[in-house]
């Protein structure tokens, strides 16, 4: 890959960082649009196998980013596109958390924290239900309800969860 | 582990946490943590930091998480480098973010090295698809958790139902742009927060 495309690339993703709201996953239509549609550096299925790949994989999904750079150029690719997606927002966080923290006793802190505590779990319902509705079929669903009641009310190893549901997976069971 | 842990400290919710040992404890526990989380680390990260390790409380957790998902970047990484700041700042930070990523990145590049092979198995894809279903409920079943912490926030239960609600609907049925959602429940959340924490008496900036 020639070094402006590299730039170019590297630049991009600098500036998606600070957009990426959500997480990572709610700019990939613009990574799409940059190396499938543009740059045309990896294919539509590269870029969907990217992020069935970091979801199948342990870790952050962001990882999804790396896969991705790792199709396009290697290695180099991945190690380039990751640090260009985390810099950015990583520095924003260290610096609004030790400013939040230092001033938690402040009125409008904790009018923040205690406005968004509700937002947050229901933030959670819904990437619980949007993971859940993106799998074909409804067989699915009560392995999905007896999960999260496990979850929920029990200590049990969240491993032991994850192991169960690939081998019902395996033998179709679900 | 919990036995090279510095001593017990209270805090603001009479909780009672524990400060990981050194950078390095929190470096071993977030890839620990990172390697159970298939699909999603939240569930992992809330039962480790705040049940298992007792680093955080639940409150703490969700001041933390809140802050990670109004702001830019990966929710769990924002997790790792606020938690990690708290104790060792950015030493602590680099070490929790680090931990988190390093073994990870490397076990993800291998799968992606070895997808090609085995993408058309049927075995292969209905395992994918049973721990998609898994860590679905995972999240569910943490939100689930979270949710009863919500009983002591100052707004009241009722209208955290109304918040909860209001953006599930906004973001998972829907499907709005986050950023908007956010702006405009949270500065109403914020503003109701602000109006009844001022009647509770607490002074102003």
């Amino acid at each position: 890959m020639p070094i402006t495309d590299w730039l170019i690339l590297s630049g991009h993703f600098l500036l998606l960082s600070l957009l990426s709201i959500g997480g990572a996953i709610t700019v990939a239509p613009d990574m799409h649009r940059v190396m499938v549609d543009e740059m045309a550096l990896i294919t539509d299925a590269q870029f969907s196998a990217s992020i069935a790949i970091a979801q199948a994989s342990p870790g952050p999904n962001v990882l999804f980013v790396a896969v991705m750079g790792y199709q396009a150029a290697g290695i180099a690719g991945a190690v380039v596109v990751l640090t260009a997606i985390m810099l950015p927002s990583t520095t924003l966080a260290l610096l609004a958390a030790r400013w939040g923290q230092a001033r938690r006793h402040w009125l409008s802190v904790r009018a923040f924290k205690a406005g968004m505590a509700p937002l947050v779990v229901g933030l959670l319902f819904a990437t619980g239900w949007i993971l859940a509705a993106s799998i074909d079929g409804w067989h699915h669903v009560l392995l999905t309800a007896v999960t999260a009641l496990l979850v929920w009310r029990t200590r049990m190893h969240l491993l032991f969860l994850i192991g169960a549901g690939a081998l019902l997976g395996a033998f179709g069971w679900v | 582990m919990r036995s090279e842990t510095l001593p017990a400290s209270e805090n603001e919710g009479g909780e009672q946490t524990i400060a990981p040992a050194s950078p390095a404890a929190l470096f071993l526990a977030f890839t620990l943590l990172a390697l159970q989380g298939f699909g999603g680390v939240i569930a992992v990260a809330q039962r480790v930091l705040v049940e298992q390790r007792r680093w955080l409380t639940r409150d703490q957790f969700i001041e933390i998480l809140a802050l990670a998902q109004v702001l830019p970047g990966p929710n769990v990484c924002n997790v790792a480098l606020m938690t990690g700041d708290r104790f060792f700042g950015w030493r602590g930070a680099f070490a929790a973010l680090g931990g988190m990523m390093a073994l990870p990145l490397m076990i993800v590049l291998g799968v992606a090295a070895a997808y090609s092979q085995y993408a058309a198995d049927a075995v292969v894809a209905g395992a994918f698809r049973g721990m998609g279903a898994v860590a679905a409920g995972l999240i569910l079943g943490t939100a689930l958790k979270l949710a009863s912490a919500l009983g002591s926030n100052p707004m009241g239960v009722r209208v955290c139902w109304i918040g909860g609600t209001g953006v599930f609907i906004s973001v998972a049925l829907l499907r709005l742009p986050l950023v908007w959602v956010l702006l405009v429940l949270g500065s109403l959340g914020c503003a109701f927060a602000w109006s009844r924490l001022r009647a509770a008496g607490v002074a102003e900036d």
